[in-house]
């Protein structure tokens, strides 16, 4: 009897390694690939950042110079597109949460917007260029970009805000509307401050998604060099700037370059968004 | 008769009237009609589930905030009835204010916590907020705890001094009824007998509507009790009187701990 008990339990202590040892190598695969790829591109890109690279705009189709106006574009196109999502997203998230609760067009509504996050982004991106380029005559711009990215982000946008409203207690709004508030003013004031950090999030994870497309950019903002002065002009992300060096093979040192510096601005965009949130989390 | 004499001679400030409310299909007030008078202490008792509490939250159309609430009847507040067609509820809401079972300080500071309702009520003058600041908070007697910290978040308050925040905070907006849900449940004792003091002071200046579940707290505080069971009023009096001699068989049963 206690030998049978023996047993089962070395052949349990075996089974318990064996998953351990599995679980354990398919987590190192991931964190390998991520450092493996993240890795590859700095130790190639990073030496060929310098001043000149950050300063001056791109000559010979980006053969030679830096990409000044590149990374002014990118912002730029991502500031737009932000600034348009975030009131549209969070005003969604609370009509959603606070007014409409439940009810068949709510469900449906937000079914569509799931939808949405799921569509693949060179769809945007037809859309975006039939639409704002053709139809409304917007032209290659960095506002028909910015209307086609405010549109891919504002399902992650609306999610994060709604899920944030969902964690304010019910007594918040109690105490506030017993005092004689508005559903308005509970909302302004009490609510939406309560849900800072989370709203922060789903910019971020917005602007995460914005910096780093490519298909739907260049359908819309299309693919000019030069330094974009108003919303009406085209101009380049550094993704787009990116494929176009490495598809036309123009050169191997400014692509490492761009996409090394890429990957520092999504690092820095979310590094200080933990400590923005974590900031008004206190 | 002497008692039934002085009780005429108060100020009714509500007069609850045939008042049903229904949640979907079920009914939890059943032909409610009460008197609430003016600056008395009023307890309503009861065990869970009685509806006192539901019926707290008519007093100042709280229940407005849940779906599917259903209300017949009429309560009139100074004469006129509260869920008539044009009744401004804000106005309403900022003469009737609440006080809620655990105490619900916005995460805010403590200062802002009490300017909040003056605030939205567009007082904007700095020296007049600071003034109701303190004034509230001596009301409550929170003043000399706080008052070198009135900045600092109000969720670093213990319980029972939060619940104080809560109640400086509905004076602030210088409501005419305070009514309390259960406001010492969550609280110890030490707190609770501080709220309790604060309840005798704060009665001559304001009508309170007190749900307890305790029944040595409704004898302690109140000037008049209305026992409720399955969403009826048994029986509502003087508290001496139904605490000393009820009318009514199941209040007894109930006062003296049979059930409930």
């Amino acid at each position: 009897m206690t030998e049978k008990l023996k047993q089962r339990n070395q052949y349990k202590s075996i089974k318990n390694g064996v998953f351990y040892g599995i679980i354990g190598f398919l987590a190192a695969i991931t964190l390998i690939s991520l450092i493996v790829i993240v890795g590859y591109i700095l130790i190639n890109g990073l030496s060929h950042i310098n001043w000149e690279f950050l300063s001056q705009e791109p000559r010979r189709m980006g053969k030679e110079g830096g990409i000044f106006s590149v990374i002014i574009g990118t912002i730029y196109i991502t500031i737009v597109a932000m600034v348009i999502a975030t009131p549209v997203g969070v005003a969604a998230a609370i009509y959603f949460n606070e007014y409409a609760k439940g009810g068949k067009v709510v469900s449906t509504i937000r079914f569509f917007t799931e939808i949405l996050a799921g569509i693949p982004s060179i769809i945007f991106g037809l859309f975006g260029f039939a639409f704002f380029v053709v139809f409304l005559g917007m032209g290659w711009s960095v506002l028909s970009g910015g209307l086609t990215l405010s549109m891919m982000v504002l399902p992650t946008l609306v999610r994060a805000t709604e899920e944030s409203l969902k964690t304010v207690p019910m007594t918040y709004r109690e105490g506030s509307l017993s005092l004689g508030a508005s559903k308005w003013q509970t909302i302004i004031k009490v609510i939406l401050p309560c849900c800072k950090s989370g709203i922060l999030t789903g910019l971020i994870l917005g602007i995460g998604r914005a910096v780093g497309e490519t298909a739907a950019v260049m359908l819309t903002v299309g693919g000019s060099l030069k330094l974009p002065n108003t919303i009406f002009d085209s101009t380049r992300s550094m993704a787009v700037h990116l494929y176009m060096l490495a598809s036309e093979g123009l050169s191997r040192e400014k692509t490492y370059a761009t996409a090394a510096l890429l990957i520092l601005m999504v690092l820095l965009i979310n590094t200080a968004a933990n400590f923005i949130s974590r900031r008004l989390g206190n | 008769m002497q008692i039934k004499e002085t009780i005429e001679s108060l100020e009714k400030k509500f007069e609850v009237r045939d008042l049903n409310l229904f949640y979907g299909s079920f009914q939890a007030l059943k032909n409610i009609d009460m008197d609430i008078y003016e600056n008395k202490i009023t307890a309503l008792i009861g065990p869970s589930g009685c509806g006192k509490s539901t019926f707290l939250r008519t007093l100042n159309r709280m229940n407005d905030l849940i779906n599917g609430v259903k209300i017949e009847g009429h309560i009139t507040f100074d004469g006129k009835n509260i869920y008539g067609k044009d009744y401004d509820l804000i106005a309403l809401r900022k003469k009737v204010g609440m006080v809620f079972q655990k105490p619900n300080p916005f995460p805010k500071s403590i200062y802002e916590n009490i300017v909040y309702g003056p605030k939205i009520h567009g007082e904007k003058n700095r020296d007049v907020l600071d003034g109701i600041v303190e004034r509230t908070l001596r009301e409550v007697a929170l003043w000399e705890e706080v008052k070198d910290r009135l900045h600092r978040p109000a969720t670093g308050l213990s319980g029972g001094q939060q619940q104080r925040l809560c109640i400086a905070r509905c004076l602030a907006v210088e409501p005419e009824v305070i009514l309390m849900d259960e406001p010492t449940s969550a609280l110890d004792p030490v707190a609770t007998s501080k709220i309790e003091e604060l309840l005798n002071t704060l009665s001559d200046k304001y009508t309170i509507v007190i749900v307890t579940h305790n029944m040595q707290q409704a004898g302690r505080v109140s000037d008049f009790t209305s026992f409720f069971l399955s969403g009826k009023v048994i029986e509502s009096d003087k508290t001496e009187k139904i605490f000393s001699n009820p009318a009514n068989k199941k209040t007894e049963d109930y006062i003296t701990g049979r059930f409930g």
